[in-house]
């Protein structure tokens, strides 16, 4: 099982980083993507899917009313006025436009990821047990609870619970991962799923998930379903935009009156030129794309959410408990340092404990051969079989080691035996206490969660035990090695308010040095599943948002009872139920990053609809002279950005309006950059980037596009009366 | 600008803030903690009316309870009044013999006058009996106490964790009444007295002028009705004229205590807000906010007043050039107001009555520069949230500000929260409706009366100028604010029944939402603060609330504004007056 999974195991402890790069990266632009967009914007003009987006189709509907005026204009003339008029509707009809070009190119890879979950979803054949007969039938005609046997290079045919053997299956079809994985009955890594292969050895499974339920079914709906999830602060934004719509609606229709009453009549297509100006356009037009694109994020990196309410829920978690073992630390302890007795070289230590540890084929032993040759330049030592025998580990005797025969017979004691183990169980087998000063070596690293391994020797005669003679050489200090960077990235989230745990089955002693090592907010110490779930309501209790990962049986109650509870795929059925996201690579570390896509989608929805309501400002001051400079002359002081005409001027503001929602889809669609920091420090940051930079850059932009129009001649570059005629 | 009138701003909002302080101790006293100095000798008095009245005030109400008792109180006062107007000539203390109230008067005056606004289309001592003018004294006392129950239910829902209830309405209401208006309102009273107001029950004394004419003199209790109008932000005022009137304000320094007395209870609020929620800051946030765009409108109307009309300016220039003494005091604008205040602080009372939603002016707003007037349109159509009035001021900037906090607070990566409760759907649902029902009322009102004819008929001053006062008749009433800009035929029925309505969705469409926020609010269970929450007493928060403020509550009324004061303003630097 360990050789199989070795691979994965590597990449797991290579580091944090490496699992953020795996991703699929699917380019944004390709020649594909674009030409499906452009035709789902056209498609997607029926009022009837843009009933969905009050924004978008309070812009369609005005566009509808402006083309009529402009073929108004065309037939009974002025000419000029066909020119004005048809541009404007030219440029609504853009915005909507390219508001559905956002949203397509944002469903467009999460269909692509769905088509191809797709492919392998083909029916198979499935070998049912009946009583002691094996009956071939379709994968869609069993049902729950039948057991089916599943050999070597059979597809798995449909989601279950292995109930007898061991067997690698590989599960690329649905993680994209190429490495199998080992699935065994009882334990925590019994869930199969259909679709996936087994290439080697056979498994019994009973079948939990009919067709149409299974894994993979559920996979592509949820793809599917994600452009029309609309996650709960997604419904109240829109509620917002279109209360602020509406309110637009009522400023623009009451200008009528107000207008006629001042003698300045404006025709119906400024109207609907200033209500689309007003509307939050840009918000409105990008806001499914930003959530559509959030949860591909999180497909891209192998994370599949159950609901939209748990992807919001990442976002707002304070408090994420992580497992020490794999997530923390590398998954294994590691000896970092040989302590020789009083009167032992501690060259002599470091021989006899590589010695000890040639046959030993765990990290553990690997890593003391390592830093016997790393640390002592000692090479490993090559010795004929007959010269050594390997005592392996046994849960007995709590230690293992070596026997090293020396060929000189003539020798009194001629054979060498080392052994390394528990402190307990190494001192009585040399028959030796420990010094006061080692027995306070052994407490300090116990203390600071590291392991101490004590290693004894004894030589022995071979006619007997007459000569025996044994000795304590010293201690191998064995550690929880910190996964590199990890502190560092607490620390970042901590700074963002979130509190991060460690979860442990070690002694708070232990656990707590290591706590401090990784620098975790707090620990659970001898963690039981009761106590897990004790400690994710005592803290839901409190009113934080709990974050947690879990893969067995037993994590499932707390998983049950989190707000944010990734399962990794690896588990068992019951934690992947408990679950409402669900991690393809197993790779518990990645808690950390879904929390970043979580507030990633928040900040960018935050920053967009900022962005969009500062804007008002700039055609406030672009639209209201043109409009009414006609009527009041001394109204055309509050054209501060000095446009050309009337005329050029709603054009302008209408234009920038339109291309800022095309401009804006790469922010959409790949989020806004977000490094874990405090609340104040990323306000600052994003109000100053898109608050600010929202009331500024249209002023910039719409001043920018008064002189395009001007130099091309698009409009009237003198005063007309725009009026109605 | 001189010194003296910018300084006098700078001042007055230091007193305000240690009134303000002092006041939100004594509440929070007064309703929270059931502590005040005043306990010995109102106790009893509370005990024995819970008795008569048979009410248990440890009775917990959720919020739909509360708003049907805060709606009945209410409802009861309208029926009451608008009888009583009806009646008054049959009724006694009449010494004047006014006759009965017509009935789009008492329709416009009993809703004005349960809503807090107080806004009159009527003279009143030319039309009121001293019973009539006495029980509306009586709705200045009940109308605002109603405000400081809204606030209860609203700040209770964040200094409540998981609770279906939001307090007793009658404990809130007797309570609010017993501490915070009558005592003081007496103490103010004694005050205004002393300070030369007349409390009578006379009728009115003939004299002769020195010019030879005859003029009537109006008496009666004037000092305990401007005390109580002044202290509950009602801004009814005795006479027609208000403080202007030589009655209401004799001088200088009973104009600064009723400055004062207006301020006093809606600045408490801010500080009650903080202490309920057991976090000053948060006080000192909402202050600051409201003292820079108080600052503003204050200093910008000054200055355009202190400038004056251009066009008059230079006649007046040309007329005295030969005179050589003629000083800076001739450009500024003193049409419409009181001599004896100057320009200052005729300003600072104006821009004070129009943010502090108490109404009562000092001087003509018709006659202010377009851009003064428009400042006073400012402070109300942002919705009085620049102190505003009782209870309610503060409610309406807790929603500018769960406004902000929903647009701009998702920059912080989490779902919005303010002061713990997270804000979702049904809070955002709710806070939006507030915020259309008053654009929707002020707009589709006055665009209405621009429209048809008996609305246009009633305007007194026709082209941009007549825009700004129809705009700020429904300003004023939306905003509860009662204040008049003039020249509009407000006592006509048309402007009587709109305006009428526009009082009653500003109050009720605006608060029974926000009451429902508080609701839900409570029943949500609190957010612990940490490094990722949206800090919400910073200057960051401040200007971001100032800024919602602006760009939700005064942008909608940029195009209007553009036909009215702005137009006027422009066409008056160029030359024409309307």
């Amino acid at each position: 099982m360990q050789a199989v999974n070795t691979s994965s195991n590597i990449a797991r402890d290579s580091g944090i980083t490496e699992a953020g790069n795996k991703h699929k990266k699917q380019s944004f632009w390709s020649f594909e993507a674009v030409k499906t967009a452009v035709k789902q914007s056209f498609v997607k003009l029926n009022p009837h899917s843009l009933m969905h987006n009050p924004v978008m189709f309070v812009v369609e509907v005005g566009s509808m009313l402006t083309t009529l005026d402009a073929l108004r204009y065309l037939f009974v003339g002025p000419i000029a006025e066909f020119s004005f008029v048809g541009q404007i509707s030219l440029w609504l009809w853009l915005t909507v436009l390219f508001a559905n070009f956002a949203e397509a190119m944002a469903e467009g890879r999460g269909q692509a990821h769905a088509d191809t979950l797709k492919r392998t979803r083909t029916d198979t054949e499935a070998k049912r047990i009946v009583g002691t007969v094996l009956e071939v039938v379709s994968a869609s005609r069993l049902v729950k609870g039948d057991t089916v046997l599943v050999e070597a290079g059979d597809i798995i045919p449909g989601d279950g619970e292995v109930i007898e053997g061991v067997a690698a299956v590989d599960e690329s079809a649905i993680t994209g991962e190429s490495a199998p994985v080992i699935r065994e009955s009882g334990g925590d890594r019994s869930a199969v799923t259909g679709g996936t292969r087994v290439i080697s050895d056979q498994l019994k499974v009973r079948i939990t998930a009919e067709k149409g339920e299974s894994f993979l079914d559920k996979m592509i709906s949820l793809i599917e379903a994600a452009k029309r999830y609309k996650t709960p602060n997604e419904i109240a934004l829109a509620l917002l935009l279109a209360g602020l719509t509406l309110i637009f609606l009522v400023v623009v229709l009451t200008l009528g009156p107000f207008s006629i009453y001042s003698h300045v009549p404006v025709s119906v297509t400024i109207f609907i030129a200033l209500l689309v100006a007003l509307a939050p356009t840009t918000i409105g037009g990008l806001l499914s794309a930003i959530g559509i694109s959030g949860m591909n994020r999180l497909f891209e990196r192998n994370v599949l959410a159950l609901s939209g309410r748990a992807v919001e829920a990442a976002g707002d978690a304070n408090i994420i408990m992580l497992d020490k073992t794999g997530t923390l630390t590398l998954g294994n302890r590691y000896a970092t340092e040989f302590i020789p007795n009083t009167g032992v070289d501690a060259m002599e230590l470091a021989g006899a404990a590589q010695l000890s540890s040639l046959a030993d084929e765990t990290p553990e032993g690997r890593s003391i051969v390592v830093l016997a040759k790393e640390r002592y330049g000692l090479r490993e030592q090559s010795f004929s079989e007959k010269e050594v025998v390997f005592v392996p580990f046994s849960a007995q005797t709590r230690m293992s080691g070596v026997d090293v025969n020396s060929m000189d017979t003539t020798a009194d004691t001629n054979i060498r035996q080392i052994r390394k183990g528990a402190v307990e169980a190494v001192c009585y087998w040399v028959e030796s206490d420990l010094s006061p000063h080692m027995k306070q070596i052994v407490e300090d690293i116990s203390n600071s969660g590291g392991t101490p391994l004590l290693v004894g020797e004894r030589l022995v005669s071979k006619k007997g035990k007459n000569g025996e003679k044994g000795q304590l050489l010293g201690i191998i200090h064995l550690k929880d090695v910190i996964k590199e960077g990890i502190a560092e990235r607490l620390e970042a989230l901590r700074k963002a308010g979130i509190k991060t745990v460690m979860i442990t089955g070690d002694n708070p002693l232990t656990a707590s040095a290591i706590a401090q090592e990784a620098g975790v907010d707090d620990f659970l110490a001898e963690a039981t599943p009761e106590r897990k779930m004790e400690y994710v309501k005592t803290m839901k209790s409190k009113g934080y948002m709990v974050a947690m990962v879990g893969d067995g049986t037993n994590d499932a109650p707390a998983l049950a009872n989190a707000d944010v509870a990734v399962a990794m795929n690896s588990g068992t059925m019951a934690a992947r139920e408990a679950g409402n996201m669900i991690d393809l690579d197993s790779d518990p570390t990645k808690l950390i990053e879904i929390v970043e896509v979580g507030k990633q989608i928040l900040i960018t929805r935050g920053a967009l609809t900022t962005f969009s309501v500062t804007n008002d400002v700039a055609k406030y001051f672009a639209i209201i002279p043109a409009m009414f400079a006609v009527g009041y002359p001394g109204l055309e002081k509050l054209n501060i950005m000095h446009l050309t005409s009337p005329q050029s001027a709603i054009l302008s503001a209408i234009i920038f309006n339109a291309i800022i929602i095309p401009l804006l889809v790469p922010i959409a669609l790949k989020g806004v950059r977000y490094k874990p920091a405090a609340a104040s420090v990323v306000l600052r940051k994003n109000l100053l980037l898109y608050g600010l930079g929202g009331l500024i850059v249209p002023f910039v932009g719409i001043k920018l596009i008064d002189m395009i129009v001007t130099a091309l001649h698009l409009v009237a570059a003198v005063h007309p009366v725009i009026g109605v005629h | 600008m001189t010194v003296q009138g910018v300084l006098q701003i700078v001042v007055l909002l230091g007193v305000v803030a240690v009134v303000g302080i002092f006041m939100g101790r004594y509440m929070f006293g007064v309703f929270e903690k059931n502590k005040t100095f005043l306990d010995p000798v109102l106790l009893p008095v509370e005990r024995s009316v819970y008795k008569v009245c048979g009410i248990d005030p440890t009775q917990e109400m959720r919020w739909t309870t509360y708003a049907l008792c805060l709606l009945a109180v209410n409802v009861v006062g309208f029926v009451v009044l608008f009888i009583l107007l009806g009646l008054q000539s049959v009724l006694p203390l009449n010494p004047a013999h006014q006759a009965h109230v017509p009935f789009w008067t008492s329709w416009n005056t009993a809703i004005s006058f349960v809503t807090n606004t107080n806004w009159q289309n009527y003279g009143g001592e030319t039309t009121l009996s001293y019973l009539s003018q006495m029980w509306l004294t009586v709705q200045q006392f009940l109308s605002p106490v109603s405000g400081i129950c809204i606030l209860l239910v609203v700040v209770r829902g964040f200094s409540r964790s998981q609770s279906n209830t939001v307090g007793n309405f009658w404990k809130d209401f007797i309570r609010c009444l017993l501490w915070v208006a009558v005592p003081f309102a007496i103490l103010g009273t004694i005050i205004l007295v002393a300070l030369g107001s007349p409390q009578n029950l006379h009728g009115y004394i003939q004299v002769s002028t020195l010019g030879g004419g005859h003029q009537k003199i109006a008496q009666g209790p004037v000092a305990s009705m401007t005390s109580i109008m002044q202290w509950g932000d009602n801004g009814g005022g005795f006479f027609a004229t208000n403080a202007a009137h030589p009655y209401e304000a004799p001088n200088v320094a009973s104009l600064l205590v009723q400055l004062i007395m207006g301020f006093a209870v809606s600045a408490g609020c801010i500080w009650l807000f903080g202490r309920m929620i057991k976090d000053v800051r948060q006080s000192r946030a909402v202050f600051v906010a409201m003292a820079i765009m108080f600052s503003v409108g204050a200093l910008v109307m000054y200055h355009y007043e202190l400038v004056g009309n251009p066009i008059v300016n230079s006649a007046v220039v040309s007329a005295k050039a030969k005179t050589a003494n003629h000083t800076a005091t001739y450009r500024s604008n003193w049409e419409g107001k009181e001599t004896r205040f100057g320009i200052g602080t005729t300003t600072l009372f104006e821009n004070s009555t129009t943010a502090v939603s108490w109404g009562s002016t000092a001087a003509s707003n018709d006659s202010l520069t377009p851009i003064g007037g428009m400042m006073t349109l400012f402070n109300m159509t942002t919705g009085e949230v620049i102190f505003g009035s009782w209870g309610v001021g503060m409610v309406g900037m807790i929603a500018f500000a769960i406004l902000a906090i929903f647009l701009a607070g998702l920059m912080v990566g989490r779902t919005p929260e303010y002061l713990g409760k997270k804000i979702e759907s049904y809070e955002v649902k709710m806070a939006v409706l507030a915020m259309i029902v008053t654009s929707f009322a002020i707009l589709v009102l006055a665009a209405l009366s621009l429209a048809v004819k008996p609305g246009i008929s009633g305007i007194y001053n026709p082209g941009p100028h007549g825009l700004t006062e129809v705009l700020y008749a429904f300003s004023s009433g939306v905003g509860n604010n009662g204040s008049a800009f003039g020249g509009l035929n407000a006592a006509s029925p048309w402007y009587s029944l709109t305006v009428g309505i526009a009082m009653l969705l500003g109050r009720y469409a605006m608060y029974i939402p926000l009451l429902a926020v508080g609701g839900s609010m409570a029943l949500k269970q609190r957010v612990p603060v940490g490094a990722g929450t949206f800090p919400t007493h910073g200057p960051l928060f401040i200007g971001l609330l100032i800024g919602t403020v602006i760009i939700v509550g005064a942008l909608i009324f940029f195009p209007a504004l553009a036909l009215g004061p702005l137009a006027e303003h422009f066409s008056m630097q160029a030359g024409r007056l309307f």
